[in-house]
């Protein structure tokens, strides 16, 4: 039942799926942290900068953003990320998507942590003479964080399922070998459970995980 | 985590599995030949509806192209007039599950016959002889052999065969983007960041013989691949021979030979012969 399996690298094509996670998961972690200290800082402009940020890109499709990346920015602009090969091009610009377009999401998911945080501390540590990037940094982050994993968990779970995107740019990650055995193999229904189960077993762990992290780690108030 | 949460987890595991799987059968499961039920004259035909020249659904509601043609044609022969056709998109990966699902009596949609598809449907034809090409640049004269293709940068479509062919024979060495269509390699093209399109020749005749690209772009005339279009349906289905009959006559009368001229004509296409019913070049 399983012959037709010879000769596809299964393993090789989901090992980019994490790598394309991977690499997006820290990017906007980074940049999403970035938008929600915007989006609380005093500064006006900064403020306007988050919330427009967040509520465009999180409103465009993947799709759309993923292939502007290889449209838009690459064939058009000349933008190819420091790499002449299209497969290192096409990954970098997905992850680069891909970051754009989570770091939305993990900005939403910190801001709400961010709340969770009562008032009162924030004001002491202004008395005692801390600046803003001081307050978050010191006061606010480390408890948002602690109370947003399982949010962030979410996140990422949709991440990894959404890097099958990057197929319609040529990254050849998971979907991409799906689109070509169902091509050869005319086998429809098999090959599809195989790639869902295979993103089950990539998603699933990492609920569990971040679950039982989420409780662990939880700021009991 | 208590024995009690562990067994829960477990559960819900199993759950998640089983709904995948039983959902993706309800959904696009093969079961088996189910009578079509439909009015009197009508009949149910798979296209593609998005590939110029072969099957294309214009933003007006018509639909044209080689594939259209043909189909019309031997739909006229089944005993149904062009009005009593009912036309549905049949995605490449879609095509054999509508045919054993009985959704379309036949499909005419740039279907090549190969082992894996033989098993699972029946061809009619073939009735049309393409060859993997390439497509560049009207002014670009430095590929002229296929072998000119191991140091250019290709585009082809996601998981296409023309791809795969690519990246295993024709050029291992050349550059390969893969996009969702057809499209977005003719944008490459046009401004430079693509050397090459490759594809069967007869879906780049049918973009290169669009108003908007017509003398931009040029076929390459490399032969390299067979892909024999057939007219797929249902497994034993007794329209197989009737088709033949259609497809025999079609070239007979000269319909076959006016279909090519009309849909391929512009791009310079180099068409082979109609080929003989039954006969695939491998």
């Amino acid at each position: 039942m399983f012959d037709f399996l010879q000769g596809y690298d299964l393993l090789g094509a989901f090992w980019v799926t994490v790598q394309l996670t991977v690499y997006s998961a820290i990017g906007s972690l980074i940049w999403g942290t970035l938008l929600a200290a915007m989006r609380v800082s005093p500064v006006p402009l900064m403020r306007g900068f988050g919330t427009v940020y967040v509520n465009i890109v999180r409103n465009i499709p993947l799709t759309v953003i993923i292939v502007f990346t290889s449209l838009g920015l690459f064939q058009t602009l000349g933008v190819s990320l420091g790499a002449d090969r299209f497969t290192v091009i096409n990954f970098r610009l997905a992850v680069l998507g891909l970051t754009a377009y989570t770091s939305a999401f993990v900005c939403e998911a910190v801001r709400s942590g961010i709340n969770t945080v009562p008032l009162g501390q924030v004001e002491a540590a202004r008395a005692i003479g801390l600046s803003f990037p001081q307050v978050l940094r010191i006061v606010v982050l480390p408890q948002a964080f602690r109370s947003v994993v399982g949010p962030l968990a979410n996140v990422l779970i949709a991440l990894t399922k959404n890097t099958t995107v990057a197929a319609a740019i040529g990254v050849a990650e998971a979907a991409l070998l799906m689109r070509e055995m169902i091509e050869n193999e005319a086998q429809l229904i098999l090959i599809s459970a195989i790639f869902a189960f295979g993103f089950i077993c990539l998603t699933l762990p990492t609920g569990l995980f971040l679950g039982w992290v989420a409780k662990k780690v939880a700021v009991k108030r | 985590m208590n024995p009690l949460k562990t067994g829960r987890a477990a559960v819900a595991v199993a759950a998640a599995v089983v709904l995948s799987f039983t959902s993706a059968g309800f959904a696009n499961g093969a079961t088996g030949a189910v009578p079509r039920d439909h009015g009197e004259d009508e009949i149910t035909v798979g296209i593609k509806y998005d590939q110029p020249g072969i099957g294309l659904k214009t933003p007006d509601g018509t639909y044209t192209g080689f594939d259209v043609d043909v189909a019309t044609y031997v739909a006229k022969e089944l005993g149904h007039d062009p009005s009593d056709i009912v036309w549905k998109e049949a995605k490449s990966a879609d095509r054999e599950t509508l045919l054993q699902r009985g959704d379309v009596d036949f499909i005419a949609a740039s279907y090549s016959i190969n082992d894996e598809r033989a098993k699972k449907v029946d061809f009619a034809g073939p009735y049309l002889l393409a060859h993997q090409d390439v497509l560049i640049r009207a002014d670009d004269d430095s590929i002229k052999q296929p072998s000119d293709l191991n140091n250019k940068k290709l585009c082809s479509v996601t998981g296409s065969t023309s791809a795969q062919n690519v990246k295993d024979k024709i050029a291992p060495d050349a550059q390969l983007q893969e996009y969702g269509g057809y499209s977005e390699c003719l944008t490459g093209l046009e401004n430079g960041v693509i050397d090459a399109v490759t594809t069967d020749d007869s879906i780049l005749a049918g973009y290169a013989s669009q108003d908007e690209f017509k003398d931009k772009f040029k076929l390459g005339g490399f032969k390299m691949s067979n892909e024999n279009y057939g007219i797929g349906v249902q497994k034993g289905s007794e329209l197989k021979a009737k088709i033949n009959t259609a497809l025999e006559k079609m070239v007979a009368d000269g319909s076959w030979d006016a279909a090519v001229e009309k849909n391929f004509g512009p791009a310079g296409y180099q068409n082979e012969p109609a080929p003989k019913i039954g006969v695939i070049v491998k």
